[in-house]
């Protein structure tokens, strides 16, 4: 199955939760903020959101900047 | 403490806001804002590069702080609100630094949709400042859009080149009656100084603290030409003339007719 992760098409071995997919990257949860779809995705509803199919998400943070 | 700048319900007594881009660490960057005794520090907001392990920057960033996400990356209002809505929602701030630019070469904003952006950021709740190039009635639109302050450009970017928008600049700080802080190309403490004097609120600066030699030190020089130039315009200036006035009473002279 084909996600889009960060603008990269990425392909993912099996089914998997937002928040499975954090923990996959090893990325620390509270650091970053997901777009899941152009729509922004609180944590607590990480575990529930399950990718399919050319799904979009985008993973961001913080870093220095004027 | 009297001077106090209020923006979006917070007290600042520190009006030099730094930011955090191109220091060489973020323990260094860490040692200036402690140094400096910032209250306000800018951060941008980029994907995660998944291969590096980065520390988190907030972690670097002292507690008491207040922090400013820039919209850095976009080119148009909706991009500057989809990065907003970004960055709040990492639960750190509401505050964001509108900044929308389509130059590449000169990294100058573009206030229209600037002000479009800062219209729909204010109404959702956002303490907005928009980065701009000084226009009194650009200001006075953002000002209507709800603006908590504007931050017109001393000199482009990085450049180091002091407040070479100045007249335009005095307009906005004699007419607009929110905050108006210099952003962008101050070089020297004493470009931030001149700034202060002439009556804007605060000042942001980047660059030159950040690529300095001892970043600690020229962030605590800022800091003090800052806190120097607004004791300055608080103290009344006195205005320049062409002439000499003698500081020296012109009497009492050892001369045969005292003349």
């Amino acid at each position: 199955m084909n996600i889009r992760i960060n603008g990269k098409v990425e392909a993912l071995e099996r089914p998997s939760t937002v928040e499975a997919l954090v923990s996959d990257k090893g990325l620390s949860a509270e650091r970053i903020v997901i777009e899941h779809n152009h729509r922004i995705i609180p944590k607590k509803e990480w575990p529930g959101i399950i990718l399919r199919e050319n799904d979009t998400i985008e993973i961001v943070s913080f870093i220095g900047g004027g | 403490m009297g001077d106090i700048l209020e923006i979006g319900g917070k007290k600042i007594t520190n009006r030099l806001f730094i930011g955090t881009g191109k220091f060489a660490s973020y323990p260094a960057m860490k040692c200036a804002l402690e140094e400096s005794r910032a209250e306000v520090v800018t951060v941008a907001l980029r994907r995660v590069d998944s291969a590096s392990k980065t520390d988190n920057i907030l972690d670097y960033v002292p507690k008491n702080c207040i922090v400013m996400p820039n919209t850095s990356g976009a080119r148009n209002a909706d991009e500057a609100v989809r990065i907003a809505r970004l960055a709040r929602a990492s639960g750190s701030t509401n505050w964001v630094k509108i900044e929308v630019i389509q130059d590449n070469k000169y990294l100058l904003p573009d206030n229209l949709e600037t002000v479009k952006a800062t219209e729909v950021l204010a109404k959702e709740g956002f303490v907005v400042l928009p980065y701009m190039s000084p226009d009194l009635s650009m200001a006075r639109r953002l000002v209507d859009a709800g603006a908590a302050a504007i931050m017109p450009l001393g000199s482009p970017i990085g450049s180091n080149r002091g407040v070479k928008t100045r007249e335009l600049v005095e307009i906005l700080v004699r007419e607009i009656k929110i905050p108006v802080i210099v952003d962008a190309g101050l070089g020297a403490p004493s470009d931030a100084c001149e700034c202060m004097e002439f009556g804007c609120a605060a000042v942001l600066v980047n660059t030159a603290i950040a690529i300095a030699e001892d970043p600690a030190g020229m962030a605590k020089a800022f800091s003090a030409a800052v806190a120097a130039g607004r004791l300055a315009y608080l103290s009344g200036l006195p205005s320049a003339w062409t002439g000499a006035r003698a500081s020296s009473p012109l009497t009492g002279f050892l001369r045969e007719d005292d003349k």
